[in-house]
């Protein structure tokens, strides 16, 4: 099996290049049976890395151990569940992987537009082959995850051996998150290659900015969707499992994730300043190609090691492969910008200061500067020893101070821009969309401070929490309002209907509704407290309303590890709550250990208690306990997040009300005191 | 003009601002990445600089007290006693000739560290081009 997966792997690699060479010479030539060809071949090399990769997992599933891979990343003794994670374990299947989920994203995208965009799917069918080289080029070449175990015979060549048992996975991959984490982020990463090729294509092939526009949103909404799921699971993850009480911490591979995140999201908002008004298309442009860049070095940062990090000590030779690859998309972006510029002329100009455009922009401003802060303070190590020769490092104060200020102005934008108008905004429409936001969140702020809050960016940030939260309301009710008038349906349905007929507005009113919860979640970090305890039987900690008693500990043997636990019995004003079982495991393949972190979560705060260690004196347990406040919210929020994407990518209902509404002089009568345009502009958000 | 003048100014505000914070932040937490070898030719000022230094734990050099840790590190033939201070237990990682990489600072011929991280050296995987070593953090 291992023969034949190298061996589709080759192929593929054949085809991407047919796919590429003959694409190019399908646009000079334009011959409709090169343009064919040239679109088979590319979905040939799609299904034959699907080939490869199953081969892979299969390799996995018949625990073949004259594999190299399959010996560092797996034992029999491994769980089915994780033997289909040991995939993205290490290198080589990592970018097996990633050729994968590129692959899926191609496959779809040549199927689904095989009869449309006649004059742009040669493009777009050309740049992504060539991703699709520069990955293959990797798994048949550099990183083939194929290779047969060997070691030094006798006579000094190699001999192909085959172990009885695997080295086992690592420990820290071995928990449900891990199964799910790497797609979702592995989906995000890849799935920014779509909209990079429809925007490159588009300059190339000089083709109308409102068609491609269109095109790139959707695909960059569905991988905005994988990679904030992404994101906010390697967080969960983090959490739940690295046991330091905390589920951000500035890791650069963290990082990594976040930087096409917040590029991505830009261009999700300034994308609208394109379609309403024809402003921003150099702008945009550059954002979508900053996205795939960033892409890519976040792939590379993971993989390369050139940044140390807790996830990945990875040292390795790919990385020259990566910064190669990263000089060329420059080069093709620069060169593709600076000859059809022209192309890109904006249409109108900035208005006004109240604006619904200058929200996008200050929303893009401080995106981006985020998005450079967050970058440079992941590449200082790297950065300070190219300049001053000594290699410095910045922590989470830095990224902190930089990010919590744009994260609470963000919020607030959240709020104010989705109400402003276009071009410019009256004093009336201020006062009459804010006026109630503003002083619910001023109420909320005065209550929240008088309840004992005195951290301020914690302070604010509820605040606005509570503001933005009214303004969408606000909305959905105003929407409602109209749509009940006319159908006499309740408000819950009439919501509902409104949020069908115009899921691009309404969805993304969810998503920031799910933005507000996270940052519910976010500003309940100013509030943890932890304490740390050796633990006899018997001997308790106290933390917050929580009492912990350990009543014992015990050690449990199971198929791939032993299990050290500790008996925690949790009491809230002295009566028994529950129980907690905080654990070590210990693997015995590898010696390796992992931390099963007891967690109790309420909407309120998380009780989360750790098995740190050991007293190697005493030999008695050493207890960490965490009381996270309000952390259930930032999950919660995701959920709504990824919820609010799907519906904004769902296509309109037909409003059959609305349209014969359309028709009909005199709308004002129905909605009395409200703002008319809610119904009739449709498509406009 | 005036339009523009008020953009350029907004967004000024806002970027000198991040900018700002940017620099206080970093003064607040750079840590500088030294090896064993140059810590003992730093003089000065540099000396009080947060720093991280990574190194081999010395076999059979770890012992435990209460409330620190001292061990040894060793790189490119020299070594370093180091005395970890942090709440946190070490990580499991934390072995005999793991690879450990320390940060705090430098105070009377010892290094006083607060972050411990450190990762076994991989049983399988040494080989170039091999990758995941997993890797655990203590911290104050």
């Amino acid at each position: 099996m291992d023969v034949f997966g190298s061996f589709a792997l080759l192929l593929a690699f054949i085809c991407a290049v047919y796919a590429f060479g003959g694409g190019i010479a399908a646009i000079i030539t334009r011959h409709p049976l090169l343009v064919k060809s040239t679109r088979q071949s590319g979905i040939a090399a799609c299904c034959l890395i699907f080939i490869a990769t199953f081969s892979l997992e299969y390799l996995f599933f018949t625990d073949n151990f004259s594999a190299a891979y399959v010996v560092s990343h797996s034992n029999r003794a491994l769980a089915t569940f994780y033997k289909v994670a040991a995939l993205w374990a290490g290198q080589e299947g990592s970018l097996l992987f990633w050729s994968f989920l590129l692959s899926i994203y191609v496959f779809s995208v040549l199927i689904a537009y095989r009869n449309k965009n006649g004059e742009l799917m040669p493009y777009v069918g050309v740049i992504l082959a060539g991703v699709q080289i520069f990955f293959l080029t990797l798994n048949n070449f550099v990183a083939s995850p194929f290779k047969a175990l060997a070691v030094p015979g006798a006579n000094g060549a190699m001999d192909l051996v085959t172990r009885a048992d695997g080295n086992g996975l690592t420990p820290l991959l071995q928990y449900p998150e891990m199964v799910i984490h790497p797609p979702n982020l592995y989906s995000g990463y890849t799935g920014f290659t779509i909209p990079f090729a429809f925007a490159l294509a588009a300059l190339l092939a000089r083709y109308p900015g409102e068609k491609w526009i269109h095109l790139t949103r959707k695909w960059t909404m569905i991988a905005w969707c994988f990679q904030t799921a992404g994101i906010l699971l390697g967080a969960h993850w983090a959490y739940a499992v690295l046991g330091w009480g905390g589920y951000w911490g500035w890791d650069p591979v963290e990082n990594a994730s976040l930087l096409p995140w917040l590029t991505g999201t830009a261009f999700l908002h300034s994308v609208m300043m394109q379609e309403k008004r024809g402003m921003m298309k150099v702008w945009n442009v550059w954002l979508v190609f900053a996205t795939f860049i960033l892409c890519i070095t976040g792939t590379f940062l993971t993989r390369s090691g050139i940044v140390s990090s807790v996830h990945a000590f990875a040292q390795s030779s790919i990385g020259s492969w990566f910064v190669g690859f990263l000089i060329v998309i420059f080069s093709v972006c620069l060169v593709a910008y600076l000859k059809n510029r022209d192309y890109l002329k904006s249409e109108s100009q900035l208005d006004a200061i109240v604006s619904r455009e200058s929200s996008f922009l200050f929303n893009n401003l401080i995106l981006l500067v985020s998005c450079i802060a967050v970058l440079s303070g992941t590449l200082f190590p790297v950065l300070s020893e190219a300049v001053s020769g000594s290699k410095i490092n910045v922590g989470a104060p830095f990224f902190n101070k930089v990010n919590v200020p744009i994260g609470l102005f963000l919020l607030f934008l959240t709020g104010v821009g989705p109400l402003l108008a276009w071009r410019k905004t009256s004093l009336e429409s201020l006062k009459r969309n804010f006026a109630w936001p503003l002083i619910v969140g001023l109420v909320a702020g005065v209550v929240i401070f008088a309840l004992g809050c005195r951290e301020m960016y914690s302070l604010i940030c509820f605040s606005l929490c509570f503001f933005v939260t009214t303004t969408i309301v606000m909305e959905f009710y105003r929407g409602a309002k109209v749509i009940r008038v006319r159908s006499n349906a309740s408000y819950l349905t009439s919501a509902i209907e409104l949020t069908m007929r115009n899921t691009r507005r309404y969805g993304g009113y969810i998503v920031h509704m799910g933005m507000v919860l996270v940052f519910v979640g976010l500003a309940g970090v100013a509030f943890n407290q932890n304490v740390q305890k050796e633990m006899q039987p018997g001997s308790s900690i106290q933390l917050g309303k929580y009492k912990l008693v350990l009543q014992s500990f015990d050690s449990k043997p199971e198929a791939n590890y032993t299990g050290l636990r500790l008996n925690v019995e949790v009491f809230v004003d002295n009566k028994p709550l529950m129980m907690l079982y905080p654990e070590r495991r210990i693997f015995e393949t590898n010696g390796e250990t992992g931390t099963m972190v007891a967690i109790y979560s309420t909407l309120r705060e998380d009780l989360y208690v750790v098995y740190a260690g050991q007293n190697p004196d005493t030999n008695l347990p050493v207890i960490h306990a965490y009381l996270n406040p309000l952390v259930k919210w930032i999950w919660f929020g995701g959920v709504i997040v990824v919820f609010g994407t799907l519906v904004a990518l769902m296509p309109n209902r037909r409003a059959v009300l609305v349209l014969s509404g359309a028709q009909q002089p005199a709308p004002e009568p129905l909605v009395h005191g409200m703002t008319p345009s809610v119904t009739y502009r449709e498509g406009h958000d | 003009m005036k339009k523009q003048a008020k953009f350029v100014v907004g967004i000024s505000v806002i970027v000198v601002a991040l900018a700002c914070l940017a620099w206080l932040g970093y003064g607040e937490s750079k840590t500088y990445y030294h090896t064993i070898a140059e810590l003992q030719s730093l003089k000065g000022a540099e000396l009080t600089h947060r720093m991280r230094v990574g190194g081999t734990v010395a076999p059979g050099s770890i012992r435990h007290f209460t409330g620190r840790v001292d061990f040894v590190l060793e790189g490119e033939g020299k070594s370093l006693p180091v005395s970890y201070v942090g709440s946190d237990p070490l990580p499991d990682t934390f072995v005999d000739k793991s690879q450990a990489l320390v940060e705090g600072r430098p105070t009377d011929g010892r290094f006083v560290a607060e972050v411990v991280q450190a990762k076994c050296a991989s049983k399988y995987e040494a080989a170039p081009g091999g990758t995941v070593a997993t890797s655990s953090t203590a911290t104050k």
